[in-house]
């Protein structure tokens, strides 16, 4: 038992669960991630875990689905995060973003029993190009921030980005719940994505 | 490839928020997959996500999900269908080829009226998605619609109210515009569909041939 890696033990894992979380800020998940699809050490998957699981999970219960198929997505979630982790491009996007559109799919692919379709994966790895990112260390903040910035934003953005990222309505649903033109949907996505991405400091021109 | 039409961003971003149709999200992954600005774009839009997920309220994750996980890390995932060899330069784009396979070619047209083929991929929801092959100096019918259309073009060109239209090019319409896309390439025209509601056609004939054509 001595030379396995902690993961491999039942009772290691569980008393690791004290000394292997550095929960605090600082923690350079995009960098942790990165290393997994190079090591697959199973050290690094089970912080990232404790750390992404649970926000899978919040993420997952947000779009109304149950507990236990909360749990069952976000195992899957991490799953895939563990296959796929050596496609994973750091310089493209935070291990957040990265986990997010795993999560996504995999909660929509169950939904809709049906694949949610991906402009492919392999683009992450495969691209070249300028880094989008800012530095590693500022992930959080931008997070931060981001979520700042939708507190701030007038209530009826901040609805349609909820309407989109959490009730997974089309432009055409929202419009007609909200009952206004497809056009005035539209628009309020616009200004509130442009103001996000100001906060997320990419420097676009539209 | 030279892309001078893009998605909306509006589009875009319900496309990384999980929001749109199937049919549209296919469509949209298809040009993304060809457009490196698109791609920037939505990888702008994707930290959105991130940010979202990383602010969430926590939901507990016991031990025991995390056991279940590490054991199943050397299972080898269930082989599913071998994806189709995809080539990265081929006009089919990576996300259409799991349905079609790499050719355009091999498409099992079906023929509505002289000069015009569809192939409708299977159950993608509300609305319609579909493979459309137009012929040379044939057009469209001029037709608006309720909800949303996107167009992929895939090869040949057309040309309408907005502008020309050649193959990587995305057609993103809203239900303020009408228009009549003609044909202008030497060869036919094939494009990815997908509609959000039936077209509605602005003209008596659009109506009466509405059922003829399809859509
Ligand atoms: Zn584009």
């Amino acid at each position: 038992m001595q030379d396995k890696p902690p993961g491999d033990n039942v009772d290691n894992v569980v008393a690791m669960k004290v000394e292997a979380t550095p929960e605090a800020q600082g923690n350079d998940w995009s960098a942790m991630l990165a290393e997994l699809g190079q090591s697959r050490d199973r050290q690094l998957f089970i912080q990232l875990f404790r750390h992404f699981a649970p926000r899978i999970k919040g993420y997952i219960i947000r779009l109304g689905l149950t507990e236990a198929t909360a749990e069952e997505l976000t195992q899957e979630t991490m799953l895939s995060l563990w296959r796929k982790a050596h496609l994973y491009n750091r310089d493209k996007a935070a291990a957040s973003t990265w986990i997010y559109t795993l999560a996504r799919n995999q909660s929509i692919d169950w939904m809709r029993k049906q694949k949610y379709p991906e402009y492919d994966l392999e683009s992450w790895h495969r691209d070249e190009g300028e880094p989008l990112q800012e530095s590693e260390a500022e992930q959080s903040i931008v997070s931060d921030r981001v979520a700042l910035a939708i507190h701030q934003l007038p209530d009826n953005q901040a609805q349609v980005i909820y309407m989109s990222f959490y009730e997974g309505r089309t432009h055409s649903e929202i419009a007609e719940r909200l009952s206004i033109p497809l056009g005035s949907v539209k628009s309020r996505i616009r200004l509130a994505a442009e103001k996000l991405k100001l906060v997320l400091g990419g420097d676009y021109e539209y | 490839m030279n892309i001078k039409h893009h998605l909306d961003e509006a589009t875009l971003f319900s496309y990384v928020a999980g929001a749109l149709g199937q049919g549209t999200a296919l469509v949209v992954a298809c040009h993304v997959s060809q457009c490196e600005y698109c791609r920037d774009r939505a990888r702008q839009l994707e930290a959105i996500g991130g940010a979202l997920l990383e602010n969430n309220s926590l939901s507990p994750v016991s031990d025991n999900a995390l056991l279940q996980v590490l054991e199943r890390l050397d299972v080898r995932p269930q082989a599913t269908a071998a994806a189709p060899a995809h080539a990265a330069d081929s006009e089919v784009p990576g996300p259409l080829a799991s349905y079609i396979g790499d050719s355009l070619d091999e498409v099992a047209w079906k023929r509505l009226v002289a000069g015009v083929w569809v192939y409708d991929l299977p159950a993608q929801g509300k609305g319609l998605t579909r493979l459309l092959r137009v012929a040379p100096g044939k057009a469209a019918l001029p037709h608006s619609h309720r909800g949303s259309e996107l167009t992929q073009l895939l090869r040949g060109s057309f040309i309408d109210e907005v502008g020309r239209f050649c193959p990587g090019d995305v057609a993103d319409l809203d239900d303020r515009i009408t228009h009549q896309p003609l044909v202008d390439s030497e060869h036919d025209c094939i494009c990815l569909i997908a509609t959000e509601f039936p077209l509605r056609y602005t003209t008596l004939l659009g109506k009466l041939a509405q059922p003829l054509f399809g859509f």
